[in-house]
């Protein structure tokens, strides 16, 4: 068994390690699933929101992994490539599964009277988001709200706002046209803006 | 015939089409009418402020995530990764 220290993955010599596992050294696929590994099934725990699912998304992207090494380029970091496959092996894993009708997010949309005004009367925002982002918990809170999207909104919002892949990209690992997918991004915007609303701009007329 | 005067653009259109004003990706002309929505709908205003400062929260949540959880990957799941890796 190799030990690493924690949080290894930053300090470790990514092209010394490439060079190793090209030359079919044992102890460097050991070291490039330690080294890797934890941050790579928090990527993938983030997606699927699933230990069992998380852990069969990480065996199945270090399995294509191992398999795609040969043409790996090196053009990109080792760690952003096997990110890259963690997420696309996620999204594989997201279409695989048979689920329960989602809920609807219409309820997190805005509502407009007969005229087009907005029904809710919106509060200002308390601070800025770099303000609330010194507090320790504003990510949580972030995250849990996220967390309350429906998956297809949900993995929208991942794929654009936090891995920022581009719309295109995003458009053909979900096949969506890119017109369908920046609706979906918008409407999952505005859903998660709702539900952050209620925490950092409470209105009066719709608590 | 047209009376000259531009149709006001309502909330509902404003909503709709904000993430394409925030991108810029709107002709002049309704970018004009997207501006003049904002000046005179402080509800507006509000709401497209709560949307932006929303994106900004939404990039950063999960910035401290990985840190904050071992690094570590179960030593069953490393055994069974490594038991799939293809043999040459």
């Amino acid at each position: 068994m190799v030990n690493l220290p924690r949080g290894s993955a930053a300090s470790i010599d990514e092209a010394a390690l490439l060079a190793r596992l090209r030359a079919g050294d044992e102890q460097a696929f050991e070291v490039m699933v330690r080294a890797f590994g934890g941050r790579l099934l928090a990527v993938a725990r983030r997606f699927v929101r699933d230990e069992a699912d998380a852990q069969d998304v990480l065996q199945s992207a270090y399995l294509s992994a191992f398999r795609a090494l040969a043409q790996f380029e090196g053009s990109s970091q080792l760690s952003t490539w096997l990110h890259r496959i963690v997420v696309n092996t996620a999204l594989m894993k997201l279409r695989s599964r048979r689920r329960k009708p989602e809920d609807s997010i219409d309820q997190l949309l805005p509502g407009f009277l007969d005229d087009g005004h907005h029904v809710e009367q919106f509060a200002d925002w308390t601070a800025p988001a770099d303000r609330l982002l010194e507090q320790q918990e504003t990510r949580a809170t972030v995250r849990a709200a996220i967390d309350q999207l429906p998956d297809r909104y949900r993995v929208v919002l991942l794929l654009r706002d936090i891995e920022e892949r581009p719309t295109q990209e995003v458009a053909e690992a979900l096949q969506m046209t890119p017109t369908a997918v920046k609706v979906r991004l918008h409407r999952a915007r505005q859903a998660l803006s709702t539900l952050l609303r209620k925490i950092y701009a409470p209105s009066v007329t719709n608590p | 015939m047209t009376s000259g005067i531009k149709p006001m653009l309502t909330c509902r259109e404003f909503a709709d089409f904000m993430a394409d004003y925030l991108a810029d990706e709107l002709s002049p002309a309704i970018k004009d009418s997207f501006d003049e929505h904002l000046r005179l709908c402080p509800n507006c205003r509000r709401y497209l402020a709560s949307y932006k400062e929303t994106v900004a929260l939404g990039r950063h949540a999960f910035e401290d995530y990985e840190a904050m959880l071992p690094p570590e990957v179960p030593d069953d799941l490393v055994k069974a990764i490594l038991a799939v890796r293809p043999r040459p």
